[in-house]
């Protein structure tokens, strides 16, 4: 058992009520190990069925994991919640200082229950939450805004997290994000317009504690392992030069970089989008989360002229990753990095999934070329491949509203679809919009197939490009085989709440290590049933509000664009659904 | 030679707090609740970082101000704690231009840095380093 028991403890917070309270729940983390699989088991109890996803009764759970403030990479918290983007399991995963801040505060998970009826933000603490009146906070045009008015107001600098929505959130965009400290989000799923529907408007969490070991040598020791594999090993190196955004010429090279609505798979811009080109001309800042020696986070520093007042600049400091780059850049067909970088600064500012929100604009682009939308629709703008300025236009328009088309636009490229037509070219799977990989059907399926319809869920593109080096073929089973195994190992990575891009120096042994330095005593075999359960668990969930794998629509564009790994059809797709589902 | 922890360049500082665990897991913990060392925002992430160091003051502020005398001048600069004689005023956490006294709210003790340079081989970015003082500072 865990040496230290605070992770055990669960603070239930009550929005309607007001009100905050500790409670025991030693067997989730005995069960669950934390993050991922205490969260599925606390969802379940929690969540109704067929609970309005914006409603009060759809809970917002929060779990980190045993190896949190112990040991390196351990850094992410997980999220879960009902979607309101798919109507069905969302679950999202966010650094930063979140982990660390919740588990310093005595926390192993929180459950945000009920809803505010006036705008309200949180402060969690050691003693429990407290509810601070977020009236005048509402409304206000920057996310950035909010974390400075919320630092200036909140104890704890330095050991705090502030997640906070935009106006995206607020105004229940269903892509909407929860942003924590500036540059890190809880990304995919709708998470921020959980917190609009309840009136979150942010949640500040601070604590600052020692957490015990069983054997202080032990601990070092382990410690010190997994703190220079992440350092001197080969393992993280791409993510420590020039950032996830490396993928982004290999992918064009391949043909595997989405572009222009996944009209090719080859983008001429991408070498101006390129992690190297962004590093040469814009890189301004690394930073890293919170106990993560590797710093992937790459800050591009941008200048720009206010255009009526000579010699007045101002200088952004913008995130970038490799799905922002693809989302808002060669998905957009935007291959020009001023115009690039503004566009993801705007989603931070309102407050959106970046990828959802580039998959939306670019179905809309195609739509409105088609004639299945009009200037009208689009309030007048001309939403063009290439063209920024229109695209941070339209940004604006997805919070504000302003049509009945921008409704639709807010509620996913599915739903949008669903109204419009142009289903065969929007890019959503499972009601989730499609990450920066056409490497091939596996991919694909993967995005189909996996609990959150994530790449990073199973891993699918990895699968394409492996096999693609080998000259191997997989048959549809196969490939569901290797998908599934993954995606079962990547339940205990996340239950941890390790980081997935350090799955490569959190081997099972490690894990093992790590686990009894922490006190928790596993075996091999005991990790493995963990795993597989709680995939099983989010699958009940998934199919207790009416996921039915087979009916999953299939965009044909994914057919139709020649991918890396040559032509595949709907069928190896729809076998290899079938058998991952028979399988699990 | 007497030792003294050193900022070398705040801007290469990504903020990830491995230096805040070093030196809590010197004493056999982990967590960042006995950290001697602080890192946080300079008002923001965007803007970069603040490195809270003890730089081991040759004329110590936090130690003149100490009514009980625990924390006695080290020769060559910086202090030492004697826990036992401190009755956790906080005068020295107050009188610290730099905040680098950190408290510890249970024992309501100060947290002092012991110029052990731990925190600095966890450093992955050469922010910080143990340093000798300089031979001309020392009396």
């Amino acid at each position: 058992m865990n040496a230290d028991g605070t992770l055990h403890r669960v603070l239930y917070i009550d929005l309607t009520r007001r009100r905050s309270e500790v409670r025991e729940r030693p067997e989730l983390f005995r069960d669950g190990l934390g993050g991922t699989g205490a969260a599925i088991r606390l969802l379940d109890e929690e969540c109704p069925a067929g609970a309005d996803p914006l409603g009060p009764d759809n809970p917002i759970i929060m779990a980190v994991g045993p190896l949190v403030g112990l040991f390196p990479l351990a850094s992410k918290t997980v999220a879960m919640f009902k979607s309101p983007l798919t109507g069905n399991l969302g679950e999202s995963h966010a650094g930063g200082r979140s982990a660390v801040a919740i588990r310093s505060a005595g926390y192993g998970a929180l459950v945000i229950r009920g809803a505010s009826a006036t705008p309200v933000y949180l402060s969690v603490d050691a003693h429990g939450a407290r509810f601070r009146d977020a009236s005048a906070l509402w409304g206000m045009r920057s996310s950035a805004t909010v974390g400075t008015v919320i630092r200036s107001r909140e104890a704890g600098a330095g050991v705090r997290s502030i997640m906070r929505i935009g106006r995206a959130g607020e105004q229940m965009v269903r892509f909407a994000c929860v942003i924590t400290e500036t540059y890190r989000h809880f990304g995919r799923l709708g998470l921020g317009a959980v917190f609009g529907a309840k009136k979150l408007k942010a949640l500040v969490v601070s604590g600052r504690r020692d957490i015990p070991v069983p054997d202080r040598k032990a601990y070092r020791d382990a410690y010190d392992a997994v703190y220079h594999a992440a350092v001197d090993s080969p393992l993280m190196k791409k993510y420590h030069d020039l950032g996830t955004a490396i993928n982004v010429l290999p992918l064009h090279a391949a043909g595997a970089l989405p572009t222009r609505n996944l009209q090719s798979g080859q983008f001429e811009g991408a070498e101006a989008i390129s992690a190297e080109a962004l590093a040469s001309g814009y890189l301004g800042r690394r930073v890293a989360c919170t106990h993560c020696p590797v710093a992937c986070v790459h800050l591009a520093m941008l200048r720009l002229p206010y255009p009526h007042d000579p010699y007045f600049y101002k200088t952004l400091m913008i995130g970038y990753d490799h799905e922002p780059v693809y989302a808002m850049g060669s998905l957009l067909g935007v291959g020009e990095p001023a115009g690039l970088l503004r566009l993801l600064d705007a989603a931070e500012i309102h407050g959106f999934d970046v990828m959802s929100a580039g998959v939306a604009l670019a179905w809309a682009t195609e739509a409105l070329a088609r004639g299945l939308i009009t200037l009208a629709d689009t309030d007048g703008l001309a939403l063009a491949f290439g063209d920024a300025e229109t695209y941070l236009a339209a940004l604006s328009r997805i919070v504000s509203q302003p049509t009945d088309f921008y409704r639709a636009l807010a509620r996913g490229t599915a739903h949008a679809a669903a109204v419009y037509g142009g289903a065969d070219f929007a890019l959503a799977f499972g009601g989730n919009e499609m990450p920066g990989y056409h490497t091939g059907p596996i991919g694909h399926l993967g995005y189909l197939v996996g609990a959150r319809h994530s790449h990073l869920d199973n891993a699918g593109y990895s699968v394409d490009q492996k096999i693609a080096a080998k000259g191997e073929h997989l048959t549809p089973e196969q490939a569901a085989e290797t998908l599934l195994e993954e995606e079962r190992w990547r339940q205990v990575l996340t239950s941890l709440v390790i980081c997935l891009f350090a799955r490569g120096v959190y081997d099972l042994a490690t894990v093992i290590r790590t686990l009894a330095a922490a006190g928790v005593e596993t075996t091999a075999d005991a990790l493995a049933a963990t795993g597989a359960e709680t995939l099983r668990r989010k699958f009940a969930f998934k199919r207790r509000e009416g996921f039915d794998a087979a009916a999953m629509p299939i965009p044909r564009r994914i057919v139709e664009t020649p991918s890396p790994a040559g032509p595949f059809d709907e069928e190896y797709i729809r076998r290899g659904i079938a058998h991952y589902m028979a399988r699990l | 030679m007497v030792k003294r922890l050193s900022v070398i360049d705040t801007e290469r500082c990504v903020g990830c707090q491995s230096c805040m665990f070093a030196c809590v897991r010197r004493t056999g913990h982990g967590g960042l609740g006995g950290a001697c060392i602080g890192v946080r925002s300079a008002g923001g992430i965007r803007r970069g970082f603040l490195v809270v160091v003890c730089r081991a003051c040759a004329d110590p502020p936090c130690s003149k101000v100490c009514p009980v005398d625990a924390l006695p001048a080290r020769p060559g600069g910086g202090v030492r704690l004697k826990s036992e004689l401190c009755i956790g005023c906080g005068n020295c956490a107050r009188a610290c231009p730099f905040g680098a006294i950190f408290w510890d709210d249970a024992a309501d003790k100060p947290l002092v840095c012991v110029y052990c340079g731990y925190c600095a081989d966890y450093c992955p970015y050469q922010v910080i380093a143990l340093e000798d003082v300089a031979p001309e500072v020392i009396p």
